[in-house]
């Protein structure tokens, strides 16, 4: 009762907060509304025992990707209502679009229902053992058969860092930096000039 | 009883809504950007669902990855909305010509 009770909650609310963030004309407001749709689908994942990746989720997406959202919104200087020009004109073309593509999607999920469709069986040799917590059995599954695409992930992860990095990171000549080796390298004599002038002339440096 | 019919068609709505974020928001790309995750977030519960009824993990691990790829794009796709926005000073990308295609 309780388990179907927030299946429904957590649902509507991934899909009413998933609608909105399409539908928002404030961009702040859609990555607020993304936030909520991420909590609700990690609530999902907690419902079918699916601990790590539901608070991965919420530590990658909300923690990491959301703010980055935010940081870019809030840091562009755009007029957000001229891109939202055509919105209304491509509203009821991708809204038919949209309900094609969803028609055509529960047409195989009552096809899978009306039992024309068999699901694989999987072979069990990652079968969660029992008694051992979800995060124990998925890190010994990916530190274990999956480490070789564990370590690939984390080089696509370098790969994105040094892009982002290097796409935005421009030289700046109109600032002056500190140049710590010509510091470093000044010596007292080069540095300083003894000089005798005349009474009344002054210095030229 | 939840069983899987519920969360796939869940993932569909959301996957459908993405989608739909995409034409809607045609000038838009940060938005465009967010209905791409909209989008991986609907395979990401779909992948963890079947994980989950199958008694297999392999679907977890892969969600994972899903999301590795996710963050990744995410960073890269802002960071080219960031230098495009230096250069022309709007980010309307229906009438982005750069490379001529």
């Amino acid at each position: 009762m309780i388990q179907t009770f927030a299946f429904y909650l957590f649902a509507v609310l991934t899909i009413a907060s998933g609608a909105i963030t399409i539908m928002a004309r404030n961009p702040v407001h859609s990555v607020l509304w993304l936030i909520l749709a991420f909590f609700n689908a990690a609530g999902l994942m907690i419902l079918v025992g699916a601990e790590f990746i539901a608070m991965l989720l919420v530590i990658v997406y909300v923690g990491a990707v959301a703010v980055l959202f935010l940081f870019v919104v809030m840091m562009l200087d755009i007029d957000f209502t001229e891109l939202r020009a055509g919105f209304v004109k491509n509203f009821p073309l991708g809204m038919a679009l949209a309900l094609v593509l969803l028609a055509e999607l529960v047409l195989g999920i009552g096809a899978y229902r009306a039992g024309a469709l068999e699901l694989g069986t999987p072979d069990g040799s990652a079968m969660a053992p029992v008694g051992e917590s979800n995060i124990e059995a998925i890190g010994a599954l990916m530190y274990g058969r999956y480490l070789f695409l564990f370590e690939a992930a984390g080089i696509i992860l370098l790969v994105a860092m040094i892009g982002a990095i290097v796409l935005t990171h421009r030289q700046r000549t109109d600032v002056r930096g500190q140049n710590i080796s010509k510091q470093v390298s000044r010596r007292p004599d080069e540095a300083t000039v003894n000089v005798k002038p005349e009474v009344g002339q002054g210095v030229t440096l | 009883m939840i069983g899987i019919e519920h969360y796939v068609v869940v993932s569909s709505i959301l996957f459908v809504l993405g989608a739909l974020g995409i034409f809607l928001n045609r000038k838009n790309v940060i938005i465009i950007l967010m209905a791409i995750e909209l989008i991986l977030l609907a395979v990401n519960i779909n992948l963890v669902a079947f994980s989950a009824f199958l008694q297999d993990l392999t679907g977890q691990i892969f969600a994972m990855f899903v999301l590795t790829v996710a963050a990744g794009e995410a960073a890269i796709g802002l960071a080219i909305l960031v230098i495009y926005f230096r250069g022309r000073g709007s980010i309307a990308v229906d009438d982005v010509n750069r490379m001529r295609g």
